[in-house]
Parts: structure tokens; sequence; C-alpha cells
């Protein structure tokens, strides 16, 4: 059997120094190739904690985080921007695109901020791509000059430059209206099935939940139900 | 283009009017520090020239007579004595044309010429003028103090019974081009001359007191035939006089003596001003790295959630540190251009404004290449240095936290 994209084990997340919150309390979550995974829950159940581990930008209190094989405790501030650079990719809900580059530039910017330089065959890819979320008359815009909606797909897009093991997307159609959110979601589920690309995706939305391969519920920092759809 | 320049430059562009303000101070205070270098600059080279326009760099003479004592006290001989001063005479230096060429040879030297100097009195009627007589030859002398350049009226000439005189000598005597003087030389020789040519130097002791003649007529009136009471020199680099002094004097055993000895008070006045310039430039460049490191600081914050989201998709925190000390330099080199050329400007401007009767200016400026490359190198450098601390804290910014605060 293939290895797991992401595995997590028993992992905890506690802030503050006098009185702890406990944001994850052992939350465990297998993610296989391939999958698109919908992880649900209330507010303050740990969704974005948990997300915020396995995108490797905070480190668990406790419990161990594996990706793509690689157990990421041992590894340094420079070892995880290297694996989070090789591994992920992000969409946010506020896109979080920057707003002083192109959309093509923002596509760019993982490989280029990565290795130093752009080349001719990351320019391409990164067009090639903006073709495929639809905006190939929006590459040379200012992201700012966009739609919500498109914005979003430049998100997107930008995740996948770099054709990761693993698109981590934090409600990424929490912002939109109903078409855009369908637009979005639709594009993901493109990219699963064409490229195999696998998602983990945190929303609040239900028809985007059960749209998906499988919806991991978090409670109280712990994973309550794991369902596969029919 | 590498990334990190990329960014830096978008960033630049992005915040144009954040940019062209912190440009704009930049280069006032560049501008500051052109325009103060060149001016001071200027005002010692005109200082140190004026100076220099009627004294030799370096001039080695004949030792001081002094009497020796014929006991000298011991272990067993105590002495009691009371040595007397010496009269000095005039006296020619030991085979000159030798020591000439040996000082000739000297690294640095670029011209010696020797010369008979003495005292004496020019006489016109019933006026009469205390003198220094300077016989010379013409073709060196004139490389060490260019007198003929300085000859405003007549000719330089000093052949054949010909002289020239300093402009106020020849006022206090009421002398003109082509009138005949009478000289009585400290040896009691007494001559007819005529006047070929007026000079200034702009020293007040040489234009009222110097007689210019040849040296084979000043060796006859202070009766020291084939002699030569000093020998001047011209350096390459005038404040290496005081080093090349020393050499010589220990070389030579004369008496050797820089110009830089003899103006001491010009000196202390020079260093002086060079520490006041040292002082300004260092609190412009104080202001400087002040005001770009303040506007980077606001970026920094402004930027925070921008700069998470490269830190998140894989940009190190390495190259977000050399984005900002991109942003620093590039302000700093970028505002030092304009600063250098507008720097350079309100000097030219200043000098053109303020200018003496004879149309040369008050106030002169220096601007080699040199200033504006220090400037420049200061500047960049500053706006670096200025940018590190918020290139730093860039760097650290947890990107989870710039995220979820942006």
């Amino acid at each position: 059997m293939a290895e797991p994209v992401l595995s997590v084990v028993g992992a905890v997340r506690e802030y503050g120094e006098r009185v702890k919150t406990r944001a994850l309390d052992g939350a465990d979550l297998t993610v296989e190739r391939g999958e698109l995974v919908a992880l649900v829950g209330p507010s303050g159940s740990g969704k974005s904690t948990l997300l915020n581990l396995v995108g490797l930008l905070d480190r668990p209190t406790a419990g161990r985080i594996v990706l793509g094989g690689v157990d990421t405790a041992g590894l340094d501030d420079r070892g995880l921007t290297a694996l989070r650079a090789r591994m992920l990719g992000f969409v946010f809900q506020f896109h979080h695109l920057l707003p002083a580059f192109t959309a093509l530039e923002n596509v760019m910017l993982p490989e280029w901020g990565d290795r130093g330089y752009a080349s001719k065959e990351l320019r391409e890819r990164s067009e090639a791509l903006l073709r495929d979320v639809g905006l190939a008359s929006r590459v040379h815009y200012r992201t700012n000059d966009l739609s919500g909606g498109q914005q979003q797909r430049v998100a997107i897009a930008r995740a996948l430059v770099r054709r990761p093991a693993l698109v981590l997307a934090d409600e990424p159609t929490g912002n939109l209206d109903t078409a855009s959110s369908k637009e979005v979601f639709d594009l993901m589920r493109r990219f699963n099935v064409e490229s195999g690309t696998t998602f983990l995706v945190v929303t609040h939305d239900g028809r985007i939940a059960d749209q998906c391969d499988r919806v991991v519920e978090l409670v109280d920092g712990r994973v309550t139900s794991d369902r596969r759809r029919a | 283009m590498p990334f990190e320049w990329f960014v830096a430059l978008r960033y630049l562009r992005d915040a144009r009017g954040q940019t062209l303000l912190i440009l704009a101070a930049v280069s006032v205070g560049v501008s500051i520090i052109v325009f103060l270098t060149a001016l001071i600059g200027g005002l010692q080279a005109s200082l140190v020239d004026k100076t220099l326009g009627s004294q030799p760099h370096v001039t080695l003479q004949v030792p001081r007579e002094a009497a020796r004592a014929l006991v000298a006290p011991s272990g067993q001989v105590a002495v009691a004595r009371d040595v007397q001063a010496s009269a000095q005479r005039l006296r020619s230096i030991d085979q000159w044309p030798v020591v000439m060429a040996d000082a000739e040879r000297e690294p640095g030297v670029l011209a010696a010429s020797a010369t008979v100097s003495g005292a004496g009195f020019a006489i016109r009627g019933d006026a009469k003028a205390p003198i220094v007589v300077t016989g010379i030859d013409p073709a060196r002398f004139l490389a060490i103090i260019d007198l003929a350049k300085r000859t405003h009226a007549g000719r330089f000439d000093v052949a054949g019974g010909n002289v020239v005189i300093g402009s106020v000598l020849a006022f206090d005597l009421g002398v003109g081009v082509g009138d005949k003087l009478r000289l009585t030389t400290t040896e009691g020789v007494t001559d007819t001359v005529t006047v070929a040519g007026l000079f200034t130097v702009g020293n007040r002791a040489a234009d009222q007191t110097w007689l210019v003649t040849s040296l084979r007529h000043a060796q006859s009136l202070y009766a020291l035939p084939g002699g030569a009471t000093s020998v001047d020199l011209k350096l390459a680099d005038v404040f290496e006089a005081e080093r090349v002094a020393t050499r010589l004097r220990e070389r030579t055993g004369l008496a050797v003596e820089s110009w830089m000895g003899k103006n001491q008070e010009l000196l202390v006045g020079l260093s002086a001003q060079r520490s006041s310039q040292w002082i300004i430039q260092f609190f412009v460049g104080v202001a400087v790295a002040l005001g770009i490191a303040s506007v980077l600081i606001v970026s920094v914050v402004q930027k925070a959630p921008e700069i998470g989201i490269l830190r998140a998709v894989g940009t190190s925190s390495r190259r977000v540190l050399d984005v900002f000390l991109i942003h620093g330099g590039v302000l700093g080199l970028v505002g030092s251009l304009f600063g250098s050329a507008l720097g350079a400007l309100l000097a030219k401007a200043f000098e053109g404004i303020a200018r003496d009767p004879s149309g040369a200016p008050r106030f002169p400026v220096e601007l080699p290449a040199s200033l504006f490359v220090q400037a420049t190198l200061l500047a960049t450098v500053v706006g670096v240095l200025a940018a590190v601390i918020p290139a730093r804290r860039a760097a650290r910014l947890d990107p989870a936290t710039a995220i979820r605060n942006g």
C-alpha cells in the first residue's frame, strides 16, 4: 500500500504561558494521495490550527506531523521552509495575493522565491495554469484589478504551480458568492481528478463538504468523525 | 532578474509616494554633504594655493652659525660659561649643485631651484623701503613659484639689470614698469636696476618686500660668487613636505624646512575645518540612516501579511532579508545620485554668485570625481545598514502570525 501523503498522529497544540489554551487535543488524521478531503467543524474547533501545523507554519506542542514520509519534528526552520516549498500549496480564504504583482508574477512566486530566479519554463507553466483556470486574458493584470472569484482562481494556480503533493485550502470559498464558490470548487475538483492533486479543504460550507471524497469533523480539537462519500 | 531584486524594486515602485519622499530626504542629505565638502575643499585648496603661491614646499639652507664652547663639562671638571649667540652672516651652501641634484632625486620632488636671498634697501628719490632680494635661475624657479603668471604689469624679465618687484613695494616707492631703482644690500653693495614687471602673489609680506633678480646678479650683490643661499623644492604632494624635509635634513645635515613647519596655524585651521566637515557628514549620515530605517520599518509593518505569504509559499528568511537590504541600498544609491547632482549644482551656483572685483570666485569650490564616488558609496552603505534592523524584523516574521493578522 502506498504511503499516505499526510499523517497527523496525536497532534496537540497549546497556546499561552500561564493560562494554557488547548486548540488541538490529540488530533489524528491520515490523507492518502489523490484524495479531496473536507475538514469541517464549528468555529474554534481547531481547524485552522491543524491546517497551520500541516502547512508547517506552526509546530505542535506534542504529537507528530509526517509529510510525504518525512517526520517534521526534527527539521529546523530552513528544513521546514524547504519541505513546505517542495510538498505544499496554499489557498487562503482572503486569497492573500501580493497586490504589487501581476497575476502571472503571483503564480510564479513560490518557485521563484525558492530558487531565486524565474526560468522561461516556469513562466510558460504559470501562463498555462492561468489559462487552465480561465484567466488567459488576465495574465498581466494586477490582482487588485480582478474580481474576488478571479483572485481566488489565481490563488489556486499559485498553489498548483510547483505541482505539490498536497494543497491546503483554508475556507477557499468563504469570501465568495455562490456562483464563484462553485467555480472555485469545480476547479479544485478538476485538478484533483485530472492531475491527481491531493486537497485538504477547511470549509464551513456543507455543499462543498458534501462534494468531497471524505469529510473529517473536528470538535474541541479532536477528530470526532471521518466519513467517506458513498 | 533575481527574485530579491525584483521584489525590492517592485515594492519601491509600488509605494511611489513613500519612495519619492525618502529619496528626496536622502538626496537633500547627500547634497548637503557634497555642497559642504566642495565648499570646504575649495576654500582649503585656495588657502593652500595662496600660501604656496609665495613659498616653496621645502627649503634647504645652511644651518645657523652657533658658538662652540671650547671646554666641555665632565665628571671632574665644572665649567662656568656664558655662550653668546653668533651673529648670522649670509653663507652659501657648500657644493649646492650636488645638494640640488641629490634633492631632485628624492621621490615626490618635481622641481628644484637654487637661489641667493638677502636683505637690503630699495631707494627711489626720497623714498626708501626694506627689501628681500632674491636671485633666481628663471627656468628652474618659475617651476616652483610661477611669478611670470602673477606678473600683471610689464613682463617677467630678470636678465641684464632688470628686476621684477612686488606691486605693494612699487606703490610704496612710487615706481612703475621701466623706472630705475637704486639698491643697497647688507653687504654694502649698491647698484641701479630697471623695473621690468610688477607681480602680486596675494601675500602682503612678499608683495611689499620682494625684488627678484638673476642668480648671477644676486651673487654679486651679496659677494657670493658662484654660491647659493638656499635650494627650494616643489613636491607632487604638498602634504608630503614635512616627511621629505625630515629625510633631506637627516641626509644632508642642512637646515631643511617645509611650508608646513612655517605655517602651523594654517594647518591647525585646515585640520579644524576638516573635523567640522566630518562631524557634519556624520550627523547628516545619521539623519539619512534614520529616515531610511523609519520608512523601511513602516514598510515591513505594512507588508507583514505579504511577507508571511512569501514565507508560507517557500521563500527563505534569507531572501526576505535580502529584499529589504536591497530596498535600503537602492534608496541610498539613487538618493545619492540625485543628491550628488543637486549638491554639485548648488556648489557651482554658490561659486558663481559671490565674486571679488577681479571676477575670481570668493568661495571657490572643488568637485573632484572622488567626492561623488565617496558620497555615493557612503549613502549606499548607510542605506544598507539602515535596512538591517527592518530587514531582520521582516525575516523573523512568523508566517502563520503574519497571515493571521493580515
